[in-house]
């Protein structure tokens, strides 16, 4: 208590806040200690914690991959017959081969149309059938999945499911039910089969009530297959809101590849050896970089996506043909998944062993939320240290000379409803941005000659650009502000906010909020009025949240070596907002709503600090 | 001063009717920070289905509450929002008299340079509208109030047993008091200073030569105890049965409920080994009312303050705590705010109070919803919070001390020397 209570030492810790120094030093020890995280001495060795899957030997005897492809081309055929799902065809296959076979109907009202497909009302039918188990009582369940795509994609998914359940269902050693899922319209089907199969409904889906039900789903594995032989396995972790399986999964994977010999990636980026090297180290910071900026978008990045929410670990497998020489076939594929399938049918308990919170540089190595929460930790500092600084400054209009005494008068309260000004409305212009663009398309669509897609992305941008309009408006509304206390006391409830803001989304999703820290905190500590005007405004733009998705956009593409031009990179970026809302909408994802309704309010009051009178 | 406050009233009860009628009611309800297993509405209602159903409501390990308040709902159910607002606004009217005679009593006795340290009556004026809007506004008693948590009804009976002490009148004190520690027990640590303020205000020194002192304090012990007892017979004769005394004081004393809370029980417990439990359950029991004889000895002059740090100390000690519980003595906070100057760490307690504030929803997601997270993870915010508000007690603690001796001593110290001399507190 020392520290706190005597006056000295107190005094020596304010006084170095005063400066600017530890500002700019924990800004870059920030990021310097996020880029160190790539740099492989600095990482753990990825590690099998589960006993049930890490001891236990499991032989792979798939034998019918050709088998499998052939079921595959009748699929396609049936498909292209039916010009859809082909729900007969499935029903009647899967129930040959013994399983209890089930359908679902569902329809979700899209409020916008999305881009690519320009669907307004989405119709579909999920297929499943279950493979009961013979060995323990049914009440655990793990799922396999793989969607019936438009067009010709995934035709070798589904033929390979079909195949694995045939295979699955002469074998006796099963202990947990296996549920074979064949879902139409991608993410929309998943969504609506999880809710019918947990009896809830939290997107305002409309399907029938599921027929049969296996137990409660330990694990699930999607696949993603378009040619008959590949040559790498991807793996995809990346869930709803940047939520991630358990790390044994993604170790499990990868454990099966080396032993059967298949090339894996992750983020589409194959393992290097020499980490020593400028190249290797880059190679591993590009990995983690696209782990981060894929978990920071919150979208789920395959359907296992979906499956995270119900505390379910999941992940997706997508088969890659590129124009390497090794290919790997179809039986290895299925002996993959056979021996994937049995470890987790081991499992004694759910997956809870190894970490959830971890970034990945390349497929063996990890970074646990121990080692990069100081990262993020730094960023805030600066906020806290900034707001300390403002504290000290409120209270002492003279130096202190002593301990207490003198620390002068509370922030006075007129001071204290100025601040409530600015706060309202800028939280009043989050809630239109929130909430104008869906509502007023039709409006919109009316007067003006666009879609109803972009109709709402101009919306969203419209209103957010009409935001940084607000700060003279303000003024205008309360005579009498704009004192040299009120915009401190100002800066120290946004500087707290944001604090508390930016730690509980890291919290949630690490990669997030240390983006968001990264272009707001220099943002945040550096604004007063008494800095250059125009110069600071440009900063402030390039600063807030709308470009940083700008860049993040840019980033992305150049980190996935499809760099683009300004004019393609700005399309991208207009997709990519409309597919935030619709995400929200769809899934509910959260990252619009955070953005929409606490992020940006929170900038406009920097914003409105700037233009202080 | 009855405009502003009606102004106050009238926000208040829009805020708490919208959210009423909200989605979000039932969301909060549910919430572990805001009812816990001893106020929550939703076991009310159980116990209230039991006895229309002729069973006894402590039948089960549902409902915990005492049979007074079962009885008072069962007549008011319908108009349960109704109940829960109005428990809240009588809290509000409590300190119309609070400490005007102490500015009297203290204006002659300090050195000269201590004129500032006093509150000038303007300040007295505008304390009961700041501790009014302290409590309505505050957002821990709005979410306690939208979740029906009978916490509100456990407050308003506090707050009428300060206001009839304040008044000075005994005899409601004691009653109130009884009330109040027959809620839910921990409140009998009030005793000392209700007693404290009653004989200061009769001008009897606490002095146990005097055999005036001894005549008051049995006299208004008798007045807690005949009270008490008065209650809990009427509970075994509504009731027909002792069960509640088990179910209710043996509930709170024992803490078999080891649901997760704001407090400090449920972690440790969980933890412990079957055969410490009893010795440990007596360590953290009587955590809460041991402080109370060094306290009552230190702040025997100032007993108003006393009562502060009592409801402080059983709001972070008590086994079941709720945010309900923290308000309560929030709402003290604007009367000291005379000592606003002495404060040391308020800065740092309110950013971590704030902050775990926020960190209560997140880390409860991320532990049951997403099952990234772990116990561990919430009560380590658990254990911050707690923190906060011991070292935001203290704080306060200290800065009354300080004034008091600065009030004696003059404001501005000076060593032999005559230089400026320092306190410190190591």
């Amino acid at each position: 208590m020392g520290l706190l209570s005597d006056p000295n030492r107190r005094k020596a810790i304010t006084s170095l806040t005063l400066s600017v120094l530890p500002d700019v030093v924990c800004y870059l020890a920030g990021i310097a200690w996020f880029m160190g995280l790539a740099f492989e001495p600095f990482t753990l060795r990825t590690y099998m914690s589960e006993n049930a899957m890490g001891s236990t030997m499991v032989e792979e005897r798939f034998p019918s991959g050709e088998r499998a492809l052939a079921t595959a081309r009748e699929f396609a055929a049936h498909k292209k017959k039916v010009g859809g799902m082909p729900v007969d065809w499935l029903v009647k296959t899967m129930r040959a081969q013994g399983l209890e076979v089930f359908t679902q109907s569902f329809s979700r009202n899209l409020p916008f149309p999305d881009e690519s497909k320009e669907r307004f009302v989405v119709r579909g039918t999920n297929v499943y059938g279950i493979l009961r188990a013979p060995r323990a009582p049914r009440t655990e369940a793990l799922v396999l999945s793989a969607p019936c795509s438009p067009g010709n994609s995934n035709n070798q998914a589904v033929g390979l499911l079909l195949g694995l359940a045939q295979y699955f269902r002469s074998q006796i050693y099963w202990a947990k039910d296996i549920i074979f899922l064949v879902n139409e319209h991608d993410l929309i089907g998943v969504q609506a089969w999880l809710e019918g199969y947990h009896h809830t409904n939290i997107t305002g889906m409309g399907y029938t009530p599921l027929q049969g039900r296996a137990g409660s789903i330990q694990a699930a594995l999607s696949l993603e297959l378009n040619s008959d032989v590949v040559t790498s396995l991807d793996l995809v972790l990346e869930g709803l809101n940047g939520q991630l399986p358990n790390l044994d999964l993604a170790n499990l994977f990868h454990a099966f590849c080396q032993k059967l010999g298949i090339l894996c990636t992750i983020q589409g980026k194959l393992q290097r050896s020499d980490w020593d090297t400028v190249e290797g180290y880059t190679h591993s910071a590009q990995t983690m970089l696209l782990m981060v900026l894929k978990q920071a978008s919150g979208r789920p990045w395959g359907e296992h996506g979906l499956f995270l929410r119900y505390h379910i670990e999941a992940a997706s497998i997508r088969g890659v043909n590129s124009f390497r020489q090794y290919k790997t076939d179809a039986t290895s594929i299925g002996r993959l998944f056979e021996g994937m399938v049995r470890k987790l049918n081991n499992l004694l308990e759910r997956l809870h062993q190894s970490y959830f919170f971890y970034l990945m540089p390349s497929l063996t190595r990890f970074v646990s939320i121990g080692y990069y929460m100081p990262a993020f930790g730094l960023l805030t500092t600066i906020l806290l240290l900034r707001a300390l600084d403002l504290w000290v400054h409120l209270g002492t209009p003279t130096p202190v000379t002593e301990d207490g005494v003198g620390e002068g008068e509370s922030p006075s309260s007129p001071g204290l409803l100025s601040v409530l000004t600015p706060v309202v409305i800028s939280h009043l212009t989050g809630v239109a941005l929130y909430t104008l663009p869906v509502l007023s398309q039709e409006m919109a669509v009316e007067h003006f000659p666009v879609s109803e897609t972009e109709a709402v992305v101009l919306t969203a941008i419209a209103i957010y650009t009409a935001g940084l309009a607000l700060p003279h408006n303000t003024h205008r509304l309360i005579s009498g502000e704009g004192t040299e206390q009120g915009w401190r006391v100002l800066k120290l409830v946004a500087l707290l906010y944001l604090a508390v803001l930016l730690g509980c989304t890291a919290l949630i999703n690490f990669s997030l909020g240390f983006i968001l820290a990264v272009t707001l905190v220099p943002a945040a500590a550096c604004v007063t009025p008494h800095v250059p005007k125009a110069l600071s405004a440009v900063a402030m733009v390039l600063l807030s949240p709308g470009c940083t998705i700008l860049y993040c956009v840019f980033l992305f593409q150049e980190l996935q070596e499809v760099p683009v031009s300004l004019a393609e990179g700005w399309m991208l970026f207009l997709s990519v907002i409309s597919q935030g809302i619709l995400d929200h909408a769809l899934y509910g994802s959260l990252v619009y709503p955070l953005l929409a309704l606490l992020v940006y309010p929170c900038w406009l009051l920097f914003w409105n600090i700037l233009f202080w009178k | 001063m009855a405009a502003p406050l009606t102004l106050v009233l009238i926000l208040s009860v829009t805020i708490r009717a919208v959210l009423f009628r909200s989605s979000l009611a039932e969301l909060i309800s549910e919430r572990v920070e805001v009812v816990s297993p001893l106020n929550a509405w939703k076991r009310v209602v159980e116990g209230l289905a039991l006895l229309d159903l002729g069973v006894s409501p402590y039948s089960g390990d549902v409902f915990h509450e005492t049979p007074l308040v079962i009885y008072l709902f069962h007549f008011v159910v319908d108009y349960a929002e109704i109940v829960f607002m109005v428990s809240t606004f009588e809290f509000s009217g409590k300190y119309n008299l609070f400490i005007k005679q102490k500015y009297a009593l203290e204006a002659d006795r300090y050195p000269h340079d201590c004129l500032e340290l006093m509150r000038s009556p303007k300040e007295m004026h505008y304390i009961p509208l700041k501790v009014a809007m302290f409590y309505l506004l505050n957002p821990f008693t709005i979410l306690s109030c939208v979740a029906k948590s009978t916490c509100g009804l456990n407050n308003a009976v506090m707050a009428l047993f300060i206001l009839s002490t304040l008044k000075g009148s005994a005899l409601l004190s004691a009653i109130f008091l009884a009330l109040a520690t027959y809620q839910s027990i921990y409140p009998l640590t009030l005793f000392a200073p209700g007693l404290l303020f009653l004989l200061q205000r009769l001008y009897i020194p606490v002095n146990p030569c005097r055999s005036r002192f001894w005549f008051f304090t049995v006299q208004y012990s008798v007045m807690f105890i005949g009270s008490l007892l008065v209650i809990v017979c009427l509970s075994f004769f509504l009731l027909g049965s002792w069960d509640f005394i088990p179910s209710v004081y043996g509930f709170i004393l024992s803490v078999p409920d080891l649901t997760p809370n704001i407090g400090l029980f449920w972690y440790f417990f969980a933890e412990m080994f079957e055969h410490f439990r009893f010795f440990f359950i007596c360590v953290f029991q009587i955590n809460v009312f041991f402080y109370t004889i060094p306290l009552s000895v230190k702040l025997k002059e100032h007993p108003v303050f006393l009562i502060f740090m009592q409801i402080a100390i059983i709001s972070i000690f008590k086994s079941y705590p709720t945010v309900g519980d923290i308000a309560l003595y929030m709402a003290f906070l604007p009367v000291w705010s005379h000592l606003y100057r002495f404060l040391r760490n308020i800065f740092l307690v309110s950013c971590v109070l704030l902050a775990c504030t926020a960190l209560f929803p997140v880390l409860w997601h991320l532990w049951i919803y997403a099952g990234s997270a772990n116990s561990n993870f919430y009560y380590a915010i658990t254990l911050l919070f707690n923190v906060g508000q011991i070292l935001l007690v203290s704080d306060y603690f200290y800065a009354y001390l300080r004034r008091e001796h600065h009030l004696s001593q003059g404001l501005y110290l000076r060593r032999k020397d005559g230089s400026e001399a320092t306190l410190v507190l190591k």
